[in-house]
């Protein structure tokens, strides 16, 4: 996993509660077996028109937006299917935190899994960092994770909660399943009593 | 001793250690997972994960692999796959569950079918068991009185290589569904009632217990119905406590325990439960009597209204934010506010998915169907859940009612709920689905999609527009 600490970067707005990992991931890239190629499909249908051209217009494809760090996001993000693809593209995409007040759970675990940090605030601190995000002179943001700070290029800080374990494991980069394996000797143990104890799944 | 949830019961006796100080939701938990369904799309990267890592699976027996997503589904079964991507997932499948001795049932296989109906109809998901599997709609085993959920590809990977997930407890929500259904309204309709109620994300953070006479009074297939969609309310975990029906449905299923050992099953399935005043984060009611034949109108599956409403008016909508989401599905479902439901005109009518073919689904709009015809130019499919529910379907001649009516009668699998494969709607084509998920171009680009159940889809198919089946049932 991809280690987070601080990043620097332009923020985008994507204001629109329920995007759905069908419109992150459109199903025509997810006949891989690997992790990789995924950029050109983040968020396909947005940013690319029925003839393939990129849409002017759309966020992403405008020059103020290009590296593009963080997306500002509505209630809900990721909701849909567990494909796994869908943050796979995104952090393809350069995308390294997502900013929003609801997230969905899958896409949210999938998220932690690969480095892709989701910051969840109130709607007010929300307000304020969407507006940066929509300003083309001032869409710069810094998260910090360690701190647990988002700073906005014009001097506005906020702060945001973090389970520590999950935390922990993204500033560092850790192999989760490394990490669990180290209780390899548990899990046995575990496994024995529980089969002992409930005969018909032994 | 404090009084329990059965949420929290199943958590605590899969609880291999604690990972973190704290206790309840948002603890984070080394978690035992009984076992998983695999699939060909949302595994491959897992299987080289573990190759390249040089690791092995923990407990080959506990994984079920079944080919679903992306085979066609033309009525004489080919093992070529329609698209070169397919063809190499399929493959590559094949090929990790030979290396890491797992059980595959592939296309041609006669037990191949959607995964999360094989693995109930096998009896190889059992009441108690936590099952976390690479799609999101693993929330269909709360049905048999197991923790469902779904997971992506990283945890597939880790729940392989370890047979356990770092997992973090969820707050518990507990929907009661009280009295009986009124005729022509469906499982399907309670759980799009419940959705629409909470809103899309209204159980996000949350595992839902299922309770009350209303779900009591349903088979089990219904109950599947109800906790697989309940995952489009942002439901991370199901459960329904095990009853009567629940042993019943397993009793002769093939991989479930026999003699002593069902009987012993069977005494501690019994007191899966919660504790009379256990307290839930948060309670839900619905009064079943109330409850209507539902349809979507947009792009979300919260946005459904009784089949006899309107479509609704975003000028209405008092929150800016959600005016617009309003109007951005209307747009592209091609809607305007204020027409009646019952006016929309469909093209397509789609009668499948994990949420809602099996065999009782497939009975509920046959029944609609008998003796009549399908509109004209309106393309009907059926695609049964699995090869087992088909062959049950045309054990008793339900195969002949449906070509009768002018659908066609396939093959199964995940089919038009995704459109990974080739079936897939033309951009425009609007369709009367008994899918779980409307979202924009879901089953294909710039295709739109109506949810509703089976019977409402076969009786729009007839109509050749959104219909209220209960008329159609009046007249049967």
């Amino acid at each position: 996993m991809q280690p987070f600490t601080t990043v620097t970067g332009p923020a985008a707005a994507l204001p629109a509660a329920n995007v759905d990992t069908d419109v992150i991931m459109p199903k025509q890239f997810l006949k891989g077996i690997d992790r990789n190629g995924l950029a050109e499909g983040a968020l396909h249908g947005l940013r690319f028109g029925e003839d393939g051209a990129p849409r002017a217009d759309f966020v992403l494809n405008r020059p103020e937006w290009a590296g593009t760090r963080f997306l500002v996001v509505g209630p809900n993000f990721g909701c849909g299917s567990s494909r796994e693809h869908a943050v796979w593209g995104l952090m393809q995409l350069g995308i390294r935190a997502l900013i929003g007040t609801t997230f969905a759970g899958i896409f949210g675990d999938n998220a932690a899994n690969n480095g892709l940090l989701l910051i969840r605030l109130d709607a007010a601190d929300l307000a304020t960092l969407s507006e940066r995000a929509l300003d083309p002179a001032n869409n710069s943001l810094t998260v910090d994770l360690p701190g647990q700070t988002v700073s906005t290029g014009d001097g506005h800080k906020v702060t945001f909660e973090i389970a520590p374990l999950r935390k922990d494991a993204m500033v560092r980069g850790l192999d989760a399943i490394g990490s669990t394996l180290d209780h390899a000797a548990d899990i046995r143990a575990f496994e024995t009593r529980y089969r002992a104890e409930h005969p018909w799944l032994a | 001793m404090q009084p329990k949830t059965l949420y929290d019961k199943l958590i605590d006796a899969h609880t291999v250690r604690r990972l973190d100080d704290r206790t309840g939701a948002g603890s984070e938990i080394l978690l035992y997972v009984d076992r998983t369904v695999l699939n060909e799309y949302t595994s491959p990267q897992a299987f080289s994960g573990l190759r390249e890592a040089g690791r092995t699976v923990w407990s080959p027996k506990d994984s079920l692999a079944v080919v679903d997503h992306v085979n066609p589904t033309a009525p004489w079964r080919v093992a070529a796959m329609p698209d070169a991507g397919g063809a190499r997932q399929v493959s590559y499948f094949d090929e990790n569950c030979r290396e890491f001795g797992i059980e595959l049932l592939d296309v041609l296989h006669p037990l191949q079918g959607i995964e999360h109906v094989v693995a109930p109809e096998l009896g190889f998901i059992l009441p108690g068991m936590v099952i976390a599997a690479g799609d999101s709609h693993t929330t269909t085993y709360g049905a048999l009185g197991a923790l469902g959920f779904g997971i992506g590809t990283s945890d597939i990977e880790h729940y392989l290589a370890t047979q356990t997930l770092q997992y973090r407890r969820v707050r518990t929500m507990r929907v009661t569904v009280q009295g009986l259904l009124p005729a022509g309204v469906t499982a399907k309709d309670v759980v799009m009632a419940v959705i629409r109620q909470i809103g899309a994300s209204g159980a996000t953070g949350y595992s839902v217990e299922f309770a009350g006479d209303g779900i009591a009074a349903l088979e089990v297939e219904g109950r599947m119905t109800i906790c697989n969609m309940i995952v489009e309310g942002g439901a991370r975990g199901v459960v329904i406590a095990p009853d009567e029906k629940v042993f019943a449905y397993l009793r002769d299923k093939p991989r479930v325990p026999q003699g002593a050992l069902w009987d012993a099953a069977v005494e501690h399935w019994s007191r899966l439960r919660s504790d009379p005043d256990a307290v839930f984060d948060r309670e839900v009611h619905l009064d079943a009597a109330e409850i209507e034949p539902l349809v979507t109108w947009g792009t979300s599956p919260d946005q459904a209204v009784p089949v006899g409403g309107m479509v609704p008016d975003p000028t209405r909508e008092t929150d800016a934010a959600r005016r617009g989401d309003m109007n951005r599905a209307l747009a592209y479902m091609d809607l305007t506010p204020g027409m009646a439901m019952e006016s929309v005109p469909i093209q397509r009518a789609f009668i499948g998915s994990c949420t809602n073919a099996r065999l009782s689904d497939l009975r509920e709009a046959a029944a609609i169907l008998r003796g009549r015809r399908i509109a004209e130019g309106v393309r009907g499919m059926v695609v049964p859940g699995s090869s087992s529910v088909r062959r049950a379907a045309e054990a008793e001649g339900l195969d002949r009612v449906f070509t009768e009516a002018g659908f066609e009668w396939r093959q199964s699998g995940c089919s038009l709920c995704l459109a990974m494969n080739d079936d897939v709607l033309a951009p425009g084509e609007r369709c009367a689905s008994s899918t779980n998920r409307n979202f924009e171009g879901r089953q294909g680009a710039g295709g739109r999609t109506h949810l509703m159940s089976p019977a409402m889809v076969a009786a729009a198919a007839v109509m050749g527009h959104l219909t209220d089946v209960r008329r159609l049932a009046k007249e049967a």
